[in-house]
């Protein structure tokens, strides 16, 4: 069956994508590194200038009538939000610089509250930096410890070895539901239901996850699931952490500052009610409303259509790598998002990125911000191919004669 | 010639696929670990110091092609060098990656020229010098591995 690229039409997204139509070093962009950031329909760019040219003002307080156009064009998008994930209350919603600030957050308030001498604070063995170090900061400053689930060659999640790691010590399991490096989705269902039948609370780290797959936060059960706008289709510089209610009223504020304040006197500070007392400061109005524009558009193309796209570009991807022999996927999980990351036998992948990038072709070369999981496979740096439901198999076809230039100027 | 013809010149291909003085040196008084954490690449350099001359050098690594060639094509050029002639090796080797426009004093730099595709490519010069500044810190004495960050 192929219905689902005849009613995807790959060709008139694209022209929705401005960028897409740009050259590099004279050849067609090929953008293959939609996992480090992904690029911006028009209808996004669209709503910044107009919230700049028609709304813009301070949120919240203001009498005025832009006051109020900007309120409820904020306000809106953190509806926009809770219906995109399926929160139960808009209150859950708090907006972040992004998913490194809501993780942060959590460990700085939740954490502190919570977490004392000797607790164990659970991760995975391909976290991202920024679902690594937030928890060794807590941790250190706690005396408590950091447990590590390892996985498979494939670079799929050990459960048993969770189950294994799960003790009375355990206070909190923070786990990366899409894998940056590897494309890997985890078993998040199974995660949660283990460490929720032990009465441990668990965080998403959705940054990967929630451009690819429909999320359903009540439906994980989650308490914590937190994710950037840029990577989305939305402006850089906001994000989003949602939090279950009933958490979010019980943690101690973030950052203190306006806004996150009920009634503050020299003597007595009264906070805000959620989400506010987590929003101190002026936050990115626009971008938080670039963010709904971003999630209206992927809604218009349907989180399904572009779930299912994504897995036939990642089949074609995969085959098409798997044919060439001086090529090694790295992270070759059952279930995976469309995310190709390889090294090659002959080529360091730095000069690969060079090399493809003078095709035109912009893939990321590197660590990918996870060098503890470099280190279990013991690779200084892969190269990352990540891809967008703009993607094509023409582009792949692009990627795969850049690779057979990368073994030309090699080979000599 | 491409600029990418001109980047990976079959010399550096050859001291990358087979890098002049790569082991590791018992006996060096002078040593120092050079990072990019851009891209992964570490370095270990290697010095006999004997009063201000090179006596040897060797390396041991990780890295892409320009950083292993251009750490290769370092050993190479210094070996049995003073220190101040180094230096001046540097200065024109920064010089030849940095500046396509330079005044280059080419028998000062023997292999080293064919780096000079470097320029081309602003991203990748990092990679080209990390061996040097590897070499300044080893000089130096400091124990502390450098970054090109």
């Amino acid at each position: 069956m192929t219905t689902s690229v005849n009613s995807f039409d790959v060709t008139r997204i694209r022209e929705d994508f401005p960028i897409l139509k740009e050259m590099v070093h004279g050849k067609p962009l090929v953008y293959l590194d939609n996992a480090a950031t992904t690029q911006k329909p028009q209808a996004v760019i669209d709503a910044l200038v107009n919230y700049y040219m028609t709304e813009n003002s301070n949120v919240h307080r203001g009498v005025h009538t832009l006051s109020q156009l900007a309120t409820d064009a904020y306000e809106g998008a953190r509806e926009t939000v809770r219906q995109f994930i399926n929160a139960e209350h808009d209150k859950e919603i708090v907006f972040v610089r992004g998913t490194t600030e809501g993780i942060n957050l959590v460990a700085q308030t939740y954490g502190r509250a919570n977490i004392g001498p000797d607790d164990e604070i659970i991760i995975t063995a391909m976290e991202h930096h920024s679902n690594i170090v937030p928890w060794q900061i807590l941790c250190e400053e706690k005396g408590a410890r950091l447990k590590v689930i390892p996985i498979n060659d494939d670079g799929e999640l050990l459960l048993d070895e969770f189950e294994n790691l799960l003790s009375s010590r355990t206070k909190f399991v923070s786990i990366v539901h899409q894998s940056n490096a590897l494309g890997t989705i985890n078993p998040v269902k199974q995660v949660i239901e283990l460490a929720h039948a032990r009465g441990i609370p668990v965080l998403l780290d959705g940054a990967q996850a929630v451009a690819h797959v429909p999320i359903d936060v009540q439906k994980l059960g989650c308490d914590f699931y937190a994710f950037s706008g840029h990577k989305l289709y939305g402006p850089t510089g906001v994000g989003v952490l949602y939090g279950r209610a009933e958490l979010l009223d019980a943690m101690p504020p973030y950052q203190g500052g306006g806004e996150m304040i009920r009634s503050v006197s020299f003597e007595k500070t009264l906070y805000n009610v959620i989400p506010n007392k987590f929003e101190a400061g002026t936050q990115n109005i626009a971008g938080s409303v670039g963010l709904g524009a971003a999630i209206d558009y992927v809604n218009s193309v349907g989180m399904d259509n572009i779930a299912t796209y994504e897995k036939e570009l990642l089949t074609y991807g995969t085959e098409r790598l798997s044919e060439i022999e001086l090529v090694q996927l790295i992270g070759t999980a059952r279930h995976k998002g469309s995310i190709l990351s390889f090294v090659m036998e002959n080529a360091h992948p730095h000069d690969v990125g060079t090399i493809l990038d003078a095709e035109g072709i912009a893939v990321r070369t590197g660590h990918h911000c996870a060098q503890p999981l470099m280190d279990r496979y013991g690779v200084p740096a892969t190269i990352r191919a990540s891809l967008a439901f703009y993607n094509t198999k023409e582009e792949i076809d692009t990627l795969v004669k850049g690779i057979d230039r990368v073994i030309e100027v090699f080979s000599r | 010639m491409s600029n990418l013809h001109e980047l990976y010149q079959e010399i550096l291909l050859e001291h990358n696929n087979k890098p002049r003085n790569y082991r590791k040196m018992e006996d060096a008084n002078r040593q120092a670990d050079g990072y990019n954490p851009l891209c992964g690449d570490q370095i270990t350099l290697y010095l006999k110091l004997e009063d201000d001359v090179i006596a040897d050098v060797a390396f041991q690594g990780v890295g892409c092609a320009i950083s292993r060639a251009s750490a290769s094509m370092l050993t190479q050029s210094i070996k049995g060098e003073t220190l101040a002639k180094a230096e001046e090796i540097f200065n024109g080797f920064h010089a030849l990656i940095t500046d396509p426009d330079a005044d280059v004093d080419y028998d000062l730099l023997g292999d080293l020229e064919m780096l000079s595709g470097v320029s081309a490519f602003p991203t990748r010069i990092k990679c080209a010098v990390l061996a040097w500044h590897t070499l300044n810190a080893a000089i130096e004495g400091k124990g502390d591995s450098v970054t090109t960050e």
